[in-house]
């Protein structure tokens, strides 16, 4: 099948964008800046725009990839070659229109958001970089390929995060980021060489390719659960669960577009595109199933506790976002891949939507980020506020919103499955109080920062921003709106428009993956994504309408509910309560406020020992044992043998005489003796 | 066959000594620089940059005189040197010396334009100290006469010797003496081994230190034993290996940046080379023995440099353990035996050439500004040298081997290498523990990097240029290099597979004497561990095929 696509230029156009702007954009514009990085990202989209019509308009029983040749061998070594070269399955194009389009929508944003920025070109160039890695890791036709481009967006991640350096804290989380992630990647790159270790004791030749591999699915069935483990290893670092999620609240330091595109919509998926696009070897390991969808059930949960009492607004959404991830790799994990699949994008349209919409707010308060001097802002801020609202009922699950779908159809799976060696209803539950948490947060968030009264007053200020630093030699360009209540208006349409647009995908955009039950329409997200998975056999779901609107009913009441709960606290007729209910509770409040101290823990356990370790091999073993001892020990040995040796040696015959004496003296003796 | 190839003479190769002309013209470049007066500095500089530049581009040309489908020697030249004992001058290369010879000539101008300033009391014999040094090295890597290879080998030594211990730092006197010591001794014992074999040579066979010759020859597995382990002493100091390493970081300190650049850039390679053409090929059945002994030893070094890097506040120290550590990669793919792991531990060498040379060179910019490498002192750098910071990372990323820079497909195949390897023993755990080397790898570049670059910026270095064009010219190259190995690392690979299979060969066919009983009984035992492994390998699918 020929396809004239070039679909490299979707990778390698960013890739181009961030050069030119990296290395010549210090003397540029912003808007030829802003401008190059956008036109980067917007052709790919549009090229993705013409994959995604290609390979729907393809005949029925042609296979539904757009694989061309490679553009050259990247390396070859002892049998195992890896081609640079792309392909573009169902599962593939998702990513890719989800990648490119929000992708394009944060990229106009920025332009508003970071007016002004000393390193403006530096900006856009990471933020081109980090798409070109990205897209790389979707596209990767090989499992190499797909680690060069998870690698890439930690690294842009790093440096993304770590933007506003001058603060240790924000350079310190960056380099947090970046290990956390490396502590995955270790899982990862096992987990590849298990895969070739299997394929060179079977001896059926060594590939990383995809297409291939499924094919060799069988070959590894042995060794199905340690791959799959390794590999979700690399998927928990990269997509934020349990026990590597740590640096993803953190990552919260980098400009908020970074948090909205990377830390959002996109870059943290990865980890659920991998465990989907393996999805041939798990299906082959109810282990290392079950452990995915633990692991993400579990995450799910602790995270949520956690946002519900956290006060900084891109906290909350970073929580919310850990706990998101969850959700889907339960959903994922219990071989519901398409339904996984399928709150990805929609979490990318409402959480990207959210971040954007907490950036409005933040550049409006001039980077105030404390929701307790937050407040009554709807009148403000109206775009913003009602984006906003849309994109909390999307997520809080709120009916025929696109949440609503896409976590219903993951809990049903869940309750559903049957390949887990937990039962399904035990992740069903465990999600069901995930998502009260999710509705409570969010309204709590939305009402605390929109509704009542503005607490800001005079006393805002610098305390909790996340840049400040950036602006050394440019005044921030809202500065001049003083920083008074009066000054609070709406961002300009460059960060509107995207808000607009997102709210809108959050609001409709469920419509794809229709559950069966409603009208009887097709789900087109999962007939889309049908042939990816058509060879992944043996995975079972229970069958039983009835039961499936009941246990949905009964979620969206609890989230209702729990929604309504927040709503009286926070902006109704209850709001004593919260107070009273952390002073009841002070001890569970502090630990949740705290984060379950695991930040600590991990500090005390891990980096602390790590350091001492190394200072104790540095100082003791290595000066003092190996180079003291064993080293200069050996020198001091032969040293001092020399010295006595240097007695015999003295080149004075009267000792030496005497020396004769005293031996001819001692051989008499022991003659006579004898 | 081996033997015939090596006795021609240079004929083949179109006439033109290629190797001796890459090999001597550093020395004849030394003899014309003692012809300048020694106050004329610039024009001592700029002769030795000529020079040294056209020494590169005419290595250059070893490339097109180079067959990368032919595993064996090639530009081959070999005449009569002392014939009473049968020590010829034999030169030659193969895939795996070639770059390493390219990356000696690339590395040498960089160096000489990067202590422009740096060095300033006698800059004469500087430079001729550093044309010794590069006919040195380059002809330790094209040896192929064990007796002429030796006398390179120890010709290093003193050029080198004199670089710390005159330009040095202030214990310079002591670390030269460490160095010079701990490696004359492994090379004394080494030198011992060599006559050792020449003596066992057949009854009545011609005296010949030609390698070649002495690839197959067949020796018990205790006398195996003991040459090993003189050879692998001799290159486990130069490597260094754990625990023969503590004279680096000394050396490195004190030595200034041209020397630190040599010395990890190439000498170090000397020592795991040497593994590669001397130690493993001669004595195939004591390295059957011993790999689990260099791979721990290997994975104790990546995973102990990368903590003492850790621990460290001397930016040069730092680098110098990250090198104990990054070297211990080299070592395991060696240890693999296998295709992938020896072709890793090849491209390892030639990226930490380059990563690290030029992670010296950069320390050397700001020491040159600052005069102090403690990072402590830095901080908010980046601010101040916008430039020199973007440099710094592209080089701290390839030393944490990112996909895309140089050193991520060595370090990959040197640990798949490892992990597949189908020998006697399984050494997938090495790899596992060596891998955390990836995670500590990054912690301490980043943190190293975080501390010098980013925070407040300090006052005192408010005022420090960034980088001069004569630096820029430095380290243009070495990030070219940086991408371009990284992207199309197939460029050296392509080039090397013949000569990496040769090299495994030799390391892997017994060479025992058909009357040592109870060495074959230890090799037999190891050939049954294989073949048990292999079984034990294929099971698990096979029960899994029952399950279904």
């Amino acid at each position: 099948m020929q396809h004239d696509i070039p679909i490299h230029w979707i990778v390698l156009l960013p890739l181009l964008g961030s050069a030119i702007n990296g290395l010549f954009g210090r003397r540029w514009s912003e808007s030829t800046i802003a401008g190059i990085a956008c036109a980067a990202v917007f052709i790919p989209f549009l090229l993705s725009v013409e994959v995604f019509y290609t390979l729907m308009t393809l005949p029925e029983g042609v296979e539904r990839v757009i694989h061309p040749a490679p553009l050259f061998e990247w390396f070859a070594s002892g049998g195992l070659s890896i081609p640079l070269g792309f392909a573009i399955d169902p599962l593939t194009s998702v990513f890719l229109l989800v990648i490119t389009g929000v992708g394009f929508l944060i990229h106009v944003y920025s332009s508003g958001y970071m007016h002004g920025d000393s390193g403006f070109f530096k900006f856009y160039s990471y933020l081109n970089l980090f798409m070109f890695s990205m897209l790389m890791l979707v596209m990767g036709e090989n499992l190499l390929l797909m680690f060069v481009g998870w690698e890439g967006v930690g690294l842009c991640s790093y440096l993304l995060i770590g933007y506003y350096y001058d603060d240790h804290a924000n350079a310190d989380a960056g380099k947090k980021a970046f290990i956390t992630n490396r502590v995955g990647d270790f899982g990862f790159l096992l987990g590849i060489f298990f895969i070739l270790y299997a394929l060179s004791t079977q001896g059926v030749g060594l590939t990383l390719n995809f297409a291939e591999l499924k094919e060799l699915a069988p070959h590894l069935g042995g060794y199905a659960t340690i791959i799959g483990l390794l590999l979700f290893v690399g998927a928990a670092g990269k997509s934020a669960q349990i026990p590597l999620y740590v640096w993803l609240p953190d990552a919260m330091a980098g400009p908020t577009p970074v948090s909205a595109l990377i830390h959002a919509a996109t870059m943290v998926t990865a980890g659920i595109y991998m465990v989907a696009r393996m999805g041939f070897i798990y299906a082959q390991s109810p282990v290392a199933m079950t452990v995915v969808a633990s692991v993400g059930a579990l995450t799910a949960l602790f995270a949520a506790t956690i946002g519900l009492v956290q006060n900084d607004i891109k906290k909350v959404l970073a929580y919310s976002t850990v706990s998101q991830l969850g959700f889907m790799f339960m959903g994922v994990g219990v071989g519901a891949f398409s339904a996984g699949l399928f709150h990805v994008v929609t979490h990318a349209f409402f959480k990207a939507c959210l971040f954007l919409g907490a950036g409005s707010v933040i550049h409006a308060l001039h980077h105030e980020q404390d929701i307790r001097r937050m407040g009554g802002l709807f009148k403000k801020l109206p775009i913003t506020a009602w984006t906003f609202l849309i994109s909390t009922l999307a997520i809080a699950g709120f009916p025929f919103l696109s949440g609503f779908f896409s976590k219903d159809e993951i809990l049903w799976k869940a309750f559903s499955n049957q390949q887990t060696l937990i039962p399904g209803w035990v992740f069903w539950l465990v999600g069901v109080v995930a998502a009260m948490c999710t509705a409570f947060y969010m309204v709590r968030l939305f009402c605390l920062t929109f509704l009542g009264e503005y607490r800001g007053g005079a006393a805002h200020g610098h305390g909790h921003d996340d840049h400040g630093h950036g602006h050394d030699d440019h005044g921030h360009g809202h500065d001049d709106h003083g920083h008074g209540h009066h000054g609070i208006h709406e961002s300009p349409w460059v960060m509107t428009l995207p808000l607009v647009v997102l709210a809108a995908l959050a609001a409709v955009g469920g419509l794809l993956g229709l559950p069966h039950w409603l009208f009887h329409a097709p789900n087109l997200f999962h007939h889309w994504l049908e042939p990816v998975f058509a060879g992944v056999g043996g995975l079972k779901f229970t069958d039983n309408t009835a039961l499936e609107l009941g246990l949905m009913a009964v979620a969206v009441g609890l989230a209702a509910l729990s929604g309504f709960l927040a709503y009286r606290f926070y902006a109704g007729a209850s709001q004593n309560v919260p107070g009273k209910l952390a002073a009841q509770f002070a001890g569970v409040h502090r630990v949740l406020l705290n984060k379950y101290y695991v930040d600590e823990l991990y500090k005390k356990v891990i980096v602390e020992p790590t350091k001492s370790v190394a200072r104790f091999c540095w100082r003791v073993i290595d000066d003092g044992l190996i180079d003291g001892l064993l080293v200069n020990g050996t020198a001091a040995v032969v040293g001092i043998a020399g010295r006595l040796t240097r007695a015999f040696t003295t080149g004075d015959v009267q000792r030496y005489a005497a020396a004769m004496f005293v031996g001819l003296f001692i051989l008499v003796v022991y003659w006579l003796a004898g | 066959m081996e033997l015939e190839v090596v006795r021609q003479t240079a004929d083949a190769a179109g006439g033109f000594p290629w190797l001796s002309a890459v090999t001597w013209l550093p020395m004849l470049g030394a003899l014309l620089l003692m012809a300048v007066p020694r106050e004329n500095t610039g024009l001592l500089k700029g002769l030795t940059l000529a020079w040294t530049v056209a020494i590169f581009g005419l290595s250059l040309g070893l490339l097109s005189g180079f067959d990368g489908l032919n595993g064996g020697f090639q530009l081959v030249e070999s005449k009569p040197w002392i014939e009473a004992f049968g020590i010829r001058y034999a030169v030659g290369v193969d895939g795996i010396s070639l770059y390493l010879v390219l990356l000696s000539t690339f590395l040498t101008p960089l160096i000489i334009l990067g202590s422009w300033t740096a060095i300033e009391k006698r800059v004469k014999e500087f430079l001729i100290c550093f044309l010794v040094l590069e006919t040195a090295m380059i002809g330790a890597l094209v040896s192929l006469d064990i007796f002429l290879f030796y006398i390179f080998w120890e010709l290093m030594l003193i050029p080198m010797y004199l670089l710390i211990g005159v330009w040095g730092g202030t214990n310079r006197i002591q670390a030269t003496i460490k160095f010079f010591l701990y490696t004359a001794v492994g090379s004394l014992l080494m030198l011992a081994a060599i006559f050792y074999m020449y003596a066992q040579r057949p009854d009545g066979s011609a005296p010949t230190f030609l390698l070649t010759d002495y690839y197959g020859m067949r020796f018990s597995l205790k006398e195996q034993g003991f040459l090993f382990g003189a050879f692998a002493l001799a290159f486990a100091v130069k490597v260094p290996m754990f625990p023969f390493h503590t004279w680096l970081p000394r050396a490195h300190v004190e030595a200034p940046t041209a020397g630190s650049v040599v010395l990890a850039g190439v000498l170090l390679k000397m020592g795991t080379y040497g593994f590669v053409r001397f130690a493993m090929p001669l004595f195939p059945d004591a390295v059957q023995v011993a790999i689990p002994y260099i791979a721990g030893l290997a994975v104790i070094g990546i995973v102990y440099g990368a903590l003492l890097a850790l621990a460290q506040g001397d930016v040069k120290k730092l680098v110098a353990y990250s090198s104990v550590s990054h070297l211990g990669f080299v070592m395991l793919g060696l240890a693999a035996l296998t295709p992938q792991g020896f072709e890793g531990a090849v491209l390892q060498m030639i990226n930490h050439g380059i990563s690290t040379g030029a992670l010296f060179l950069l320390v050397g910019v700001i020491y040159e500004r600052r005069h102090t490498r403690n990072m402590a002192d830095f901080g908010g750098l980046s601010r101040v040298m916008p430039w020199f910071a973007v440099i710094f990372m592209i080089v701290t990323l390839s030393s944490i081997a990112l996909p895309g820079t140089n050193g991520f497909v060595g370090e990959f195949l040197v640990f798949m290498g490892a992990f597949v390897s189908d020998g006697p023993y399984d050494l997938r755990w090495y790899v596992a523990v060596g891998a955390t080397g990836v995670i500590l790898g990054a912690f301490y570049m980043l943190w190293m990097f975080q501390r010098v670059m980013f925070g407040p910026k300090n006052p005192k270095n408010d005022g420090m240029r960034d980088l001069s064009k004569r630096e820029w010219t430095v380290l243009a190259p070495l990030v070219v290099a940086i991408f371009a190995l990284g992207v199309f690392p197939n460029f050296i690979l392509k080039n090397i597979h013949p000569s990496v299979d040769r090299a495994i060969q030799l390391s892997t066919a017994s060479v025992l004497r058909d009357d040592d009983a109870e060495g074959k009984a230890t090799i037999e035992a190891l050939q049954k561990r294989k073949e048990a492994r292999k079984a034990e390998g294929r099971a698990p699918a096979t029960a899994a095929e029952g399950a279904r």
